[in-house]
C-alpha cells in the first residue's frame, strides 16, 4: 500500500486564505475536556439567557445528560421565541455518486463497489420537475466528491437548472476556492454545507485516506470560501461518531460562533448526523451517540445559536424526526433518495451513500407537521 | 375615543394594533386577525409569492390592509425590489422596510433603511420603516418621505419588551409621524406601556404567535392597547408620571 500523504498539507490547486478560525476552532477543542463540567457548571448554564461559549461546554458535557428534560425544555422555548412554529421543508436531490475520496465509513467512498451514476442535465431537469411537483420549494443538490466528475461547470448548470424550479438551492458538494463559490452562487445556489466529519485532525487522518478530502485544513476552511464567494448562507456539521462526539458537537459550535461573528449577515446552519450503515458495511453505527446524545448536542446547539437553523436528516426515525421539530430542529427533509435518479420515473441509476430511517413523502411529512401544530414553510427566500 | 383615528400615509385606521403572520400556523390568522381587531396585518413576501402548497394571502381576510415587508433584504436595493415585487403581486403600496445584515440579532442597518425610504417613497409608496430608534435616522427618514417610523422596543424575537424605551420617548416628542414600536414586545401589559407612552401603535408578532392560545392573545394585546391608548389620551395622573407631589408647594413662599 502507498504511503499516505500529508492531510496537513494543502494541494497545489486549493486556495490558502488568510484566516485564524481554523486554529481558534482546533485549540478550543483541545482545551474542552467534558469531563470536568459538573451538575452546578449545567444548572448555571440552563439559568443564563445567554448561553456562553462555557455554558455550551457544560450543556454538551456528560453531566448535563442527566438535565436532558430542562434542556429540551430551554431549546424549546429558544426555538419558539426565534422560529415560532416554523419548519422549512427541503429535500436532497444526490445527482452523481462518483468520488474520489476514500472515506471508510461512507458508501459513496472510491473502494465501494456500488453503482456509480451521473444525471445528465435533462436527467436533472426531470427529477426536478418530479420533485416540484410535490410542492418543496427549496432543492439541497449533492454530488460525490469527484471534482473530474463532477466538475464546477457541471454542478453550476445544475444550480441554473434548479433556479427554475426552486426558490432556495442548497450545495453539498466538495469543498470549492472561493472563486468557485462565486461561479455557482451567480449560477443560482444560496447556501453550501460542508460536513467537516470530525475536526480531531489526527482521527480525521485514520478515516480520510485518499482524495482531495484528506487535506484537513482545506475543509475546515470550505465555508469561509464561501462566504468570500458570496453565498447567504453556510451548514456546518460533525458526523457524530466518528470522534468523541462531544467534542466534535463542541467544535462545531466554535466553528459556525467564530464564522458569524466574522460575518454578521451569513445564515448559520447545522446538520446533525449520526453514522448509519452503508451498502456492503452494514455494522458502521453511531457507536456511544444515542438518542439522547444527539438530542443532546441539537438541543446544545439552539441554546448556543438560537437563530440558526438546524436540518434534521432522514438518517433518523419519523418518530424522532417528528418530535424533534417540535423541540430545537427548525428544518426537515421530505421526499427522500439518496441514490441518484430516484425522484422522476425512469428507475434509480447510481446507489445510495446510506440507508435512511424515514422514507415518508412530502405529503406525509408536511400532514405530520401540520398534525403536530407546526406550520410547514417552503420557502423563506425571495429572489429579486 | 371614535375620533381617534391612525393616519398613515393619509389612510385612516381605528386599530392601532398591527399585528404579524409570521411564525403561527396559518389556519389561525383568520381568528387572530378578527380578534386582535386588527386592520392592518404585515407579511413577509419572501413567504407569501403565489404558487406555494400554502399561499398566505389565501388566509387573510380582504378587509385588512396587508403591509409586506422586505424581510431578506440585505441592502437597500434588494429592499427596493421586494418592494416593487410586493406591489406587482398585489400587496398594495404598503411597504415595511426592513433590511437586516446581522443574522443574530436581526438588528436593522438604519443608513440603508433611509435609502429605500428616500426611493420608495418617490414611487409612491406608503413607505413605512422599521429601524433602530435614533434620532437623527428617524429625522432622516421623515426628510425622506416615510409615512410612519418604526423603531424597536427589543431584538425581533426575544419579547423583552421596551428596553429602548427613552429613546422611542424622544423620536415621540421629537417627530411629527406616527411611531409604531415594533419588535421585542413580548407581552400585552409592555404593548401598553408602549401606548401610555404615545406611541402611535404597537406591532406583534412572536408574541402572539408562540402563545398557547394564539387567538385569545391577540384579543389580549388589543384590549391592551386599548387601554394604553386611553390612558394617554386621558393624560396619565402626576403621581404615575413625576412621582409624588410635595404636599407644601416649594413656591409657597412667593408674594406677587
Amino acid at each position: 500500500m502507498e504511503a499516505r500523504t500529508n492531510h496537513m498539507e494543502y494541494l497545489s490547486d486549493m486556495e490558502q486564505i488568510k484566516s485564524d478560525i481554523k486554529d481558534r476552532v482546533i485549540s478550543a477543542m483541545n482545551e474542552y475536556e467534558p469531563n470536568r463540567y459538573t451538575a452546578d457548571d449545567v444548572r448555571q448554564a440552563l439559568r443564563h439567557d445567554e448561553i456562553t461559549v462555557d455554558d455550551f461546554k457544560a450543556l454538551l458535557s456528560p453531566a448535563a445528560e442527566e438535565f436532558i428534560e430542562e434542556i429540551a425544555a430551554k431549546a424549546q422555548a429558544e426555538t419558539r421565541k426565534h422560529f415560532g412554529n416554523s419548519i422549512n421543508m427541503f429535500t436532497p436531490l444526490y445527482i452523481s455518486n462518483y468520488c474520489e475520496n476514500y472515506c471508510i465509513y461512507c458508501g459513496f467512498n472510491c473502494k465501494n463497489k456500488i453503482h456509480r451514476a451521473k444525471l445528465n442535465y435533462e436527467e436533472i431537469e426531470k427529477e426536478m420537475q418530479a420533485i416540484a411537483k410535490t410542492g418543496l420549494q427549496e432543492v439541497l443538490l449533492l454530488t460525490g466528491e469527484s471534482k473530474k466528475m463532477s466538475n464546477v461547470e457541471y454542478i453550476g448548470e445544475a444550480c441554473k437548472i434548479a433556479r427554475k424550479y426552486f426558490k432556495v438551492v442548497g450545495l453539498e458538494v466538495y469543498p470549492m476556492n472561493s472563486d468557485e463559490y462565486a461561479y455557482v452562487q451567480k449560477c443560482g445556489a444560496d447556501y453550501v454545507t460542508v460536513f467537516q466529519e470530525t475536526y480531531n485532525s489526527d482521527k480525521y487522518e485514520t478515516l480520510h485516506l485518499a482524495g482531495h478530502k484528506r487535506v484537513f485544513p482545506y475543509r475546515l476552511e470550505a465555508q469561509e470560501r464561501a462566504l468570500m464567494g458570496n453565498m447567504r448562507g453556510v451548514g456546518f456539521a460533525a458526523l457524530l461518531g466518528l470522534a468523541d462526539f462531544r467534542k466534535d458537537a463542541f467544535a462545531t459550535g466554535m466553528h459556525a460562533y467564530l464564522i458569524q461573528r466574522k460575518y454578521p449577515h451569513a445564515e448559520i446552519a447545522f446538520s446533525c448526523p449520526r453514522l448509519r450503515p452503508i451498502i456492503n458495511n452494514d455494522k458502521i453505527n453511531p457507536k456511544d451517540v444515542h438518542e439522547t446524545q444527539l438530542l443532546q448536542v441539537i438541543c446544545a446547539y439552539r441554546l448556543f445559536m438560537p437563530f440558526a437553523s438546524i436540518t434534521i436528516s432522514t438518517r433518523e426515525c419519523e418518530r424522532f424526526r417528528d418530535n424533534i421539530v417540535q423541540i430545537a430542529a427548525t428544518k426537515i427533509s421530505a421526499g427522500v433518495d439518496v441514490g441518484i435518479g430516484g425522484h422522476g420515473d425512469e428507475g434509480k441509476k447510481g446507489d445510495e451513500q446510506f440507508e435512511i430511517s424515514d422514507g415518508r413523502n412530502v405529503k406525509q411529512v408536511y400532514d405530520a407537521l401540520c398534525k403536530n401544530g407546526m406550520q410547514p414553510v417552503m420557502s423563506d427566500y425571495i429572489y429579486v | 375615543m371614535e375620533n381617534d383615528k391612525l393616519i398613515i400615509g393619509g389612510h385612516e385606521f381605528s386599530s392601532r394594533f398591527i399585528l404579524g403572520s409570521g411564525k403561527y400556523s396559518l389556519e389561525l390568522i383568520k381568528a387572530a386577525v378578527e380578534n386582535a381587531g386588527a386592520e392592518i396585518i404585515t407579511l413577509a413576501l419572501r413567504r407569501a409569492a403565489t404558487g406555494s402548497v400554502a399561499n398566505i394571502l389565501d388566509y387573510i381576510p380582504e378587509s385588512v390592509t396587508l403591509l409586506p415587508n422586505t424581510s431578506g433584504a440585505r441592502n437597500a436595493d434588494e429592499a427596493v425590489r421586494i418592494a416593487r415585487l410586493a406591489r406587482e403581486v398585489g400587496c398594495g403600496d404598503f411597504i415595511k422596510i426592513e433590511v437586516i445584515r446581522d443574522s443574530k440579532y436581526l438588528l436593522p442597518d438604519n443608513y440603508e433603511t433611509i435609502k429605500a425610504t428616500e426611493i420608495l417613497a418617490k414611487e409612491g409608496f406608503v413607505v413605512m420603516p422599521y429601524m433602530y430608534p435614533d434620532l437623527n435616522v428617524a429625522r432622516s427618514l421623515r426628510d425622506a418621505g416615510a409615512a410612519s417610523i418604526m423603531p424597536l422596543g427589543a431584538p425581533i424575537g426575544s419579547n423583552r419588551g421596551i428596553c429602548t424605551k427613552d429613546f422611542i420617548k424622544i423620536l415621540i416628542d421629537e417627530i411629527d409621524l406616527p411611531i409604531i414600536v415594533d419588535a421585542g414586545i413580548g407581552k400585552p401589559s409592555q404593548a401598553c406601556e408602549a401606548m401610555e407612552m404615545g406611541a402611535a401603535a404597537v406591532m406583534a408578532n412572536t408574541a402572539v404567535a408562540t402563545a398557547g392560545d394564539v387567538p385569545m392573545m391577540a384579543e389580549a394585546f388589543k384590549l391592551a392597547i386599548e387601554a394604553g391608548r386611553k390612558a394617554y389620551l386621558s393624560g396619565l395622573g402626576r403621581i404615575i408620571e413625576k412621582g409624588a407631589a410635595a404636599s407644601s408647594p416649594l413656591t409657597g413662599f412667593l408674594e406677587d
